[in-house]
């Protein structure tokens, strides 16, 4: 299987990304955001965290003006996955692939540092190998990680298990605790917290590591 | 010819950073300052004849995120 990372200036996220994925055994492409096709039989694409743009209007809002998002998005279309972490998430929710947005920290801190992760939902292939209430130490880093949908997008999101995790001690504020979302396809996954940042024993954790794994595994037998 | 988009958070969401400022301007003494909302300001310097209805385009697809922000245009 084929993963394609894309390259924005200002990411930062985009080779440990890279490293996660090549580490499960995915044969991973970096793709600069001039790019206007991704590479061919791309099975997954990751749009990594960082500061696209310098955040400059809004996070992630001139990111998903640029030509390699077109190429994105006619995957996601296509039926593909997409997988936006940290920034990535702030930059599908600024698409349009993901709804709600994600607003300054309620502290107005950025907050860099581990913290427990609730599993919501085993149903997709980001989280399949994980039981739903397993609770995970992955790092958050970031200044704008509040998430807030409208009420009907929220039922919807709940109704429809796509709620991928939840923060098990809430610190940027967001709505119903969300750390991450699923499409209504559940193809698309965008999450604040770092899976990437723990997946291997230097990290001083490898909680994120089976997310890559099995999300391989997953995607090979597809 | 100009215009200026006034974008601001929409009524209901919580605006953290004014919230801040509130509670600065609180500490300094000013009494009486009930609410603080943050937005922000751009100015557009346009072709003649640019119409307000390709603004509000330019509003929709960028300037402001319609989740959570509104906006207003003058047109000068």
């Amino acid at each position: 299987m084929r993963a394609a990372v894309i390259v924005f200036p200002g990411s930062n996220c985009d080779r440990d990304l890279a490293v996660a994925f090549r580490a499960a055994g995915i044969e991973t492409t970096m793709v600069w955001h001039k790019d206007t096709g991704l590479p061919e039989g791309t099975d997954i694409v990751g749009v990594p965290g960082g500061f696209s743009y310098g955040d400059y209007l809004r996070c992630g809002a001139i990111a998903a003006t640029s030509p390699v998002i077109a190429a994105v998005r006619a995957h996601a279309e296509r039926g593909g996955y997409v997988m936006g972490i940290c920034n990535g998430f702030q930059i599908l929710t600024e698409t349009g692939l993901l709804p709600g947005a994600l607003l300054r920290n309620a502290g107005l801190k950025y907050i860099c540092r581990t913290v427990p992760l609730v599993v919501g939902t085993s149903d997709s292939v980001y989280t399949r190998a994980y039981n739903a209430g397993d609770v995970l130490q992955i790092p958050i880093a970031h200044h704008d990680g509040n998430y807030i949908a409208d009420p009907d997008t929220l039922n919807r999101l709940q109704a429809e298990d796509r709620i991928a995790f939840t923060y098990g001690d809430n610190p940027n504020g967001s709505v119903h605790d969300i750390a991450g979302i699923l499409s209504d396809n559940r193809r698309i996954l965008g999450m604040m917290p770092h899976p990437e940042r723990a997946a291997d024993p230097a990290h001083g954790g490898t909680d994120g590591q089976r997310l890559f794994a099995h999300l391989a595994e997953a995607l090979t037998a597809a | 010819m100009k215009a200026r988009v006034h974008v601001m958070l929409k009524d209901g969401v919580l605006d953290p950073q004014g919230e801040a400022v509130r509670h600065a301007l609180g500490a300094m003494g000013f009494e009486g300052v009930a609410g603080v909302r943050q937005g922000k300001v751009i100015e557009l310097d346009l072709k003649d004849g640019t119409s307000e209805a390709e603004v509000a385009d330019m509003c929709e697809r960028l300037l402001a995120n319609t989740v959570i922000e509104s906006y207003r245009i003058e047109i000068a």
